[in-house]
């Protein structure tokens, strides 16, 4: 049954990943980049990572994904015309690529114990509280840090977006 | 049968690699940017799984990982706000969205 | 205060005084010459009480460089007879000649500069007189040349003088060099720089006869350039430039004997190296006999006594190669110090009388408007010519008896210059004191200041006496030669009275010259020769030098390396593509090559 799931969340996430690299539209892309969000999502669940999976689709598909659909309306982008092939970029591209499929499924198949099952935790703690535990605790100063540099986003982007004033 | 760790970091390896393929290949600068947050939740998928397979005597994970993801969505976050920003502005300059437009530092 | 510091009081006394000029002199010229001459007569002084102490100073010695069985460099003092009479020279003409500055220097500028010059170089005479060990003596022997650059150059405003003084030091480098060499393949046979500890290796040097010979040779080089032998002769006569006082304290009396100084010094090694005493030999009587020639036809009263400087240590440096004892070239450098610095003192209040003037065809009839100096001139003369009764005559025969002996064909060229001394002597002479003023300021002449006057005074003394068996006895241990042919005697008086009464005749009024050699006026065109040399082979030199650098030096270090510089940036400028799909490109090929040299 898990592996089942797995695959299911897994396989579609995968689609849409590659959806997004191969439709013209962007505006498709955005969106197959939402749905491919929210299954990852769903992987993180599969992984005991509940928090986490919240945080995802709160901010990454919520608040991230709507944010580039803004800025697709902004820019009033239409469907590409397409143009001639790039020799150089599908050829350093396929290179790169396969090259990692190879080194990928290299490291995957040594003897490194990537066989390994889940091992059984206990659920004495629910791990928001077990994340929050840490945030707080051990990593608090890169917390405050978080804050600080998404309050320099935040200016940094008024400042980018003012207009010359003529 | 159940996933194993093997599985999850293939399907991170994956997504990591159709990202890049996306990065190279796509003209469009807002597409290109959209393969680049593929990138980054391939990296914490993996570091989810990792999280999870790594449970001490007392039973529970590591968490570290996920305090860890927790983080590159918010940086994610904050740089994608800023990056939009300049596509933005140098839209507003150059009126174009093609990266192969984009060349002024050439020699 | 025990005899062991006192040479070192005598050595610091001057260094003292100079550094006290330096910082005060300029407030005062009174206090500029009192501390020169205070300390000079503190060293004059403390020298006689040296020379009459009994028995040895012993070793005195505090090291400066000590590496042992390496380098080893002490400053020490030697205090041995030859020392002694050295200092006592030395020391006796220093003070007379300060006292004689204030009046020459008494209208000039720059009057403490050239105290503290004179000051600075009683103390390197000193320094190399005391030296016990050659390196010593290599550094005050530069020292010497360096306080003889200032005091030539007193007067740097004018050209002539300024070309003086560096043509002085120059020439002088080139005899130190070969000096230097001396001094290192001496070190490098014997391991030591010590004067006694070489000469105690003698016999183990004698073996090693042409790398021995050829080390004494080039030790005498320091002499040729110090005391102005043929051919590096050629600064005496320009040294004039500077005041007269200095001509006579430096460049007659104590800087130029310095070299014979220290032929008498390492006498030891020149025993036991005949072939090199045969080249010093020859050296000084070509000397004697060329300065003597050029001399003859000088104009400047001051040059006729340089060139007559340079022919009086030829004699010294003849007699350095052929008598057995260091003894009897001194014996001619003690009385020499004394009538040479008299003549010049005469000359300087001659000039002084006439307001610097210093051509002898200007002068004339001085014999009734400066007596005392006239008198003192003749003292002077009678002596440098060798008239008997008079100390050069037991100092210059005595050395030409022995260059008759040993090598006679030298020893008959020295008699030949011993009349052209009295030709040219005379013919000065005459010219300048005697007949009737060929200016107006002979016509206005008048005896100089008692202050210039009394050394002259003074030094008279010693110049007529100083020869006499009683002087000579206390001073030094001379040896006569044995089978001196009795004509000898008779030939030199012959020569003196003859080559003085011509002169005498010749020009016993004459509005110029009547005797032109223009060979000998010329100064036997060695200047030309020189000036010739260094122009085309330095121009030569240069433009080698100047080619090397541009197309080695140049080329290779820098050139080469700047265009290889531009042309790697050239070529790697071509990886800015400007395309960020290509450096995207480029980033992922390199995670992949990463993680594939770790995987492997």
């Amino acid at each position: 049954m898990q592996l089942a799931l797995f695959w299911v969340f897994a396989l579609l996430m995968l689609v849409f990943g590659a959806a997004v690299v191969f439709l013209r539209s962007p505006v498709s892309s955005a969106l197959s980049l939402v749905v491919s969000l929210v299954f990852m999502a769903a992987l993180f669940v599969t992984l005991d990572a509940f928090f986490i999976g919240v945080v995802q689709v709160l901010v990454y598909a919520g608040a991230v994904m709507v944010l580039f659909l803004f800025i697709i309306m902004l820019l009033d982008l239409r469907v590409e015309r397409p143009r001639r092939l790039n020799i150089g970029a599908w050829t350093g591209g396929g290179l790169v690529v396969f090259g990692f499929v190879g080194l990928l499924g290299k490291v995957l198949s040594s003897e490194l114990g990537f066989d390994m099952e889940k091992p059984p935790v206990s659920t004495q703690i629910s791990d928001a509280s077990a994340v929050g535990l840490m945030l707080f605790r051990y990593f608090n100063l890169p917390f405050q840090i978080i804050g600080v540099l998404l309050l320099v986003a935040t200016v940094g982007v008024v400042v980018l977006s003012k207009k010359e004033l003529k | 049968m159940t996933p194993t760790l093997g599985h999850y970091l293939a399907v991170s390896g994956l997504l990591f690699i159709i990202g890049l393929a996306g990065v190279i290949l796509r003209r469009n600068i807002i597409i290109i940017f959209m393969c680049l947050e593929l990138m980054l939740n391939a990296a914490n998928l993996s570091l989810v799984a990792f999280s999870r397979f790594n449970v001490n005597v007392a039973g529970l994970p590591n968490y570290n990982g996920q305090v860890l993801v927790f983080f590159v969505i918010t940086v994610a976050a904050a740089e994608v706000a800023v990056g939009l920003a300049i596509i933005v502005a140098l839209f507003r300059a150059k009126q174009t969205i093609h990266v192969e437009d984009l060349n002024s530092l050439k020699f | 205060m025990s005899a062991a510091t006192v040479p070192w009081i005598i050595l610091f006394a001057p260094l003292v005084s100079t550094t006290l000029i330096l910082f005060f002199g300029k407030y005062s010229r009174k206090l500029s010459a009192g501390l020169a001459i205070g300390a000079a007569l503190l060293s004059s002084a403390l020298s006689w009480w040296l020379f009459f102490q009994p028995g040895e100073v012993g070793p005195n010695q505090v090291f400066w460089i000590n590496i042992p069985d390496i380098f080893t460099v002490p400053i020490g003092m030697t205090v041995d007879p030859l020392s002694r009479t050295m200092l006592v020279v030395v020391n006796t003409i220093a003070p007379l000649v300060f006292i004689y500055s204030i009046g020459y220097m008494a209208h000039e500028e720059g009057y403490w500069r050239y105290f503290a010059g004179l000051a600075l170089f009683l103390f390197s005479m000193l320094g190399i007189v005391l030296a016990d060990n050659f390196v010593m003596m290599f550094i005050f022997w530069e020292l010497v040349g360096v306080s003889s650059y200032i005091l030539i150059g007193h007067y740097y405003g004018k050209a002539s003088a300024a070309d003086a003084c560096k043509q002085a030091f120059i020439v002088n480098r080139i005899g130190d060099f070969g000096f230097m060499l001396g001094i290192l393949m001496l070190w490098f046979a014997t391991g030591s720089v010590v004067f006694g500890e070489i000469f105690a290796k003698v016999p183990l040097l004698e073996t090693q006869g042409l790398y021995f010979t050829i080390a004494c040779i080039l030790v005498f080089c320091g002499t040729i350039g110090k005391s102005a032998q043929l051919p590096l002769h050629v600064w005496l006569p320009n040294s004039m430039e500077g005041p007269t006082p200095v001509s006579s304290l430096l460049h007659a009396a104590t800087m130029v004997a310095a070299g014979v100084y220290m032929l008498a010094r390492v006498f030891p090694l020149l025993i036991a190296a005949p072939i090199a005493r045969d080249v010093i030999a020859w050296v000084g009587a070509l000397t004697c006999l060329a300065a003597g020639l050029m001399a003859t036809q000088q104009n400047d009263i001051k040059r006729i006594l340089a060139y007559s400087t340079i022919s009086q240590l030829g004699y010294m440096v003849l007699g350095a190669g052929v008598a057995p004892v260091p003894d009897v070239p001194m014996f001619h450098l003690f009385t020499h110090a004394f009538f040479k610095c008299l003549l010049f003192l005469c000359a300087g209040s001659v000039i002084v009388a006439l307001h610097h003037e210093q051509d002898i065809w200007h002068m004339g009839g001085l014999s009734r408007k400066t007596p005392v100096t006239f008198a003192c001139l003749i003292v002077g003369t009678l002596a440098l010519a060798g008239c008997p009764g008079f100390s050069g005559y037991f100092s210059k025969d005595l050395i030409i008896a022995w260059a008759v002996v040993e090598k006679p064909f030298l020893g008959w060229i020295a008699v030949a210059t011993a009349g052209l001394t009295a030709f040219y002597m005379f013919r000065l002479l005459s010219v300048v004191f005697l007949g009737t003023p060929r200016s107006d300021h002979a016509e206005h002449a008048r005896e100089s200041p008692a202050v210039m006057v009394i050394p002259l005074i003074l030094l008279a003394i010693p110049a007529f006496g100083a020869g006499y068996g009683p002087v000579e006895k206390m001073f030094f241990h001379v040896e006569e030669p044995e089978h001196v042919p009795e004509l000898l005697h008779y030939v030199l008086l012959a020569m003196f009275v003859v080559a003085g009464g011509l002169a005498l005749f010749l020009y016993r009024n004459p509005a110029k010259d009547p005797v032109v050699i223009p060979l000998f006026a010329n100064r036997l065109y060695i200047d030309d020769a020189y000036n010739w040399l260094v122009k085309n082979v330095q121009d030569a030199l240069a433009m080698l030098s100047g080619w090397v650098d541009r197309w080695v030096v140049d080329l290779f270090v820098v050139q080469i390396p700047a265009r290889f510089t531009w042309a790697c940036g050239y070529i790697l400028r071509f990886l800015q593509l400007g395309n960020i799909q290509a450096y995207a490109f480029f980033f992922g090929a390199g995670v992949v090559g990463l993680i594939y040299l770790l995987l492997a």
